[in-house]
């Protein structure tokens, strides 16, 4: 006992070093699973204000660019809702809506890393929950990881642990969206069928397949394409039309039927045989 | 006097906290490089100190980064190793010189200053790169992230202790 004792005091400093290392390597090693706590991350309170606070100050040197990016995006949202050929009454009740979509604004965003995260200034007070997808105006960008009562962090396409459910416009054939992290202007598709006839330019939008996101939303256009190692089926990098490293204003979308759609999967998984 | 230097520590802790999560978090230069300032405070942070509170305030500090740049536990890991590393770093940069009482970092040779901080910094980023990446099929672009982030680091912690270090005189 009295040996035990002297070794922990001779080696004490060694012993906190490995115990402090455990407990990093732990919260690393937790951290590659996809559900991450909730508490640790940028969108607690403390990282949360401050990054909000930097952003408030930072926002007016890009309102120009920003009020211009606006302005587009309205001009196509008008464009499409002119030369809509429907009905010219709008139904202004929304409880029949199956989408419900939020405006955030990003307050901090990296694509450096190979797991990259971005902040935003929405959390559970404003209706964002956990697993709700989120876009620009340009495309797609990520899917909310955890949120706090105002803040809200969403795991970026730039992500390794990304994977989102997308196809080629205009046909059936979908496959995953991943990252392999080697530049945060292009993605990867995978599990496209050879047999699918590809060019470079075509244009990828998210598959009908996820509950998170509505179907066709821009993520971008083919740049390569070639075959993988086993020859059936295609390995094609994406060029984004999101411009990953300037994100401002983004919206969260909210797929009302996706409890449902969730429970009755869920009940299919669980029956046995 | 002992108040004093407690109160610069904690003003350079949270100084350089914030100074690494809102000015070089963000800066992405050609893409991928992010200068890491923080390291300076495991560089100023006293010789004669206790380690275990050394290594105690390295878990911190990292963890605090960790947080605010969504990284959970790269950077603590990181720091841990060198708070832990740094006295073997300082016996073999200064000699058997640095276990004297009169030792101080001020009194040394810029040539031996700069090898103890890019040192600490090269361990720091072997570390943290390597956790970030996780596997060696990948060596070639961990050697890449280390070898111009450490670059940049070295650069950018010369500068800012350049600024603050106080006057030989």
């Amino acid at each position: 006992m009295q040996q035990i004792i002297n070794f922990i005091i001779r080696f004490k400093t060694t012993l906190l070093f490995f115990l402090l290392l455990l407990i990093s390597l732990f919260l690393t090693v937790q951290s590659h699973t996809y559900h991450r706590s909730i508490f640790f991350n940028s969108s607690n309170r403390i990282s949360g204000s401050l990054y909000k606070t930097s952003n408030d100050i930072s926002k007016y040197f890009k309102l120009n660019s920003e009020n211009d990016d606006l302005l587009e995006h309205n001009q196509e949202l008008l464009n499409k809702l002119f030369n809509a050929s429907r009905a010219d009454t709008m139904e202004l009740d929304t409880a029949g809506a199956r989408y419900r979509v939020t405006a955030a604004k990003v307050i901090k965003n990296s694509f450096g890393n190979r797991k990259n995260y971005i902040t935003i200034d929405r959390g559970t007070e404003q209706g964002i929950r956990q697993d709700m997808g989120v876009i620009t105006a340009k495309g797609i960008l990520g899917i909310v990881e955890a949120c706090s009562k105002n803040y809200s962090v969403v795991q970026s396409i730039l992500n390794t642990n990304s994977n989102i459910n997308a196809k080629i416009k205009n046909t059936n054939n979908f496959g995953s969206l991943t990252w392999d992290a080697r530049g945060f202007d292009r993605v990867q598709l995978e599990d496209i069928p050879r047999l699918v006839q590809l060019m470079v330019g075509d244009t990828i939008v998210t598959g009908a397949m996820s509950s998170i996101f509505p179907e066709d939303i821009p993520i971008g256009v083919i740049s390569k394409f070639d075959l993988n190692v086993s020859k059936s089926f295609y390995q094609i990098d994406v060029d984004l039309f999101n411009d990953m490293t300037n994100i401002k204003n983004v919206y969260i979308i909210e797929n009302m039927d996706r409890p449902e759609i969730l429970e009755l999967q869920s009940t299919v998984e669980n029956d046995p045989e | 006097m002992i108040r004093n230097s407690n109160f610069i520590h904690i003003l350079r802790f949270v100084l350089l906290v914030l100074v690494q999560v809102l000015v070089f978090n963000q800066m992405n230069f050609l893409g991928f490089i992010n200068p890491m300032v923080y390291i300076l405070y495991l560089f100023w942070f006293p010789i004669k100190e206790n380690r275990m509170l050394f290594i105690g305030m390295g878990f911190l500090l990292g963890f605090i980064i960790d947080l605010f740049s969504d990284t959970l536990a790269l950077h603590t890991a990181a720091t841990v190793t060198i708070a832990y590393l740094r006295p073997a770093v300082m016996r073999f940069v200064f000699g058997v010189n640095y276990e004297f009482q009169s030792f101080r970092l001020s009194n040394t040779t810029r040539v031996q200053q700069f090898t103890f901080l890019a040192l600490l910094i090269l361990i720091h980023h072997v570390v943290f790169f390597t956790l970030e990446i996780f596997s060696l099929a990948n060596l070639l672009l961990i050697l890449k992230k280390v070898v111009f982030n450490a670059l940049g680091s070295i650069i950018l912690c010369l500068l800012l202790s350049s600024l603050f270090s106080t006057s030989k005189e």
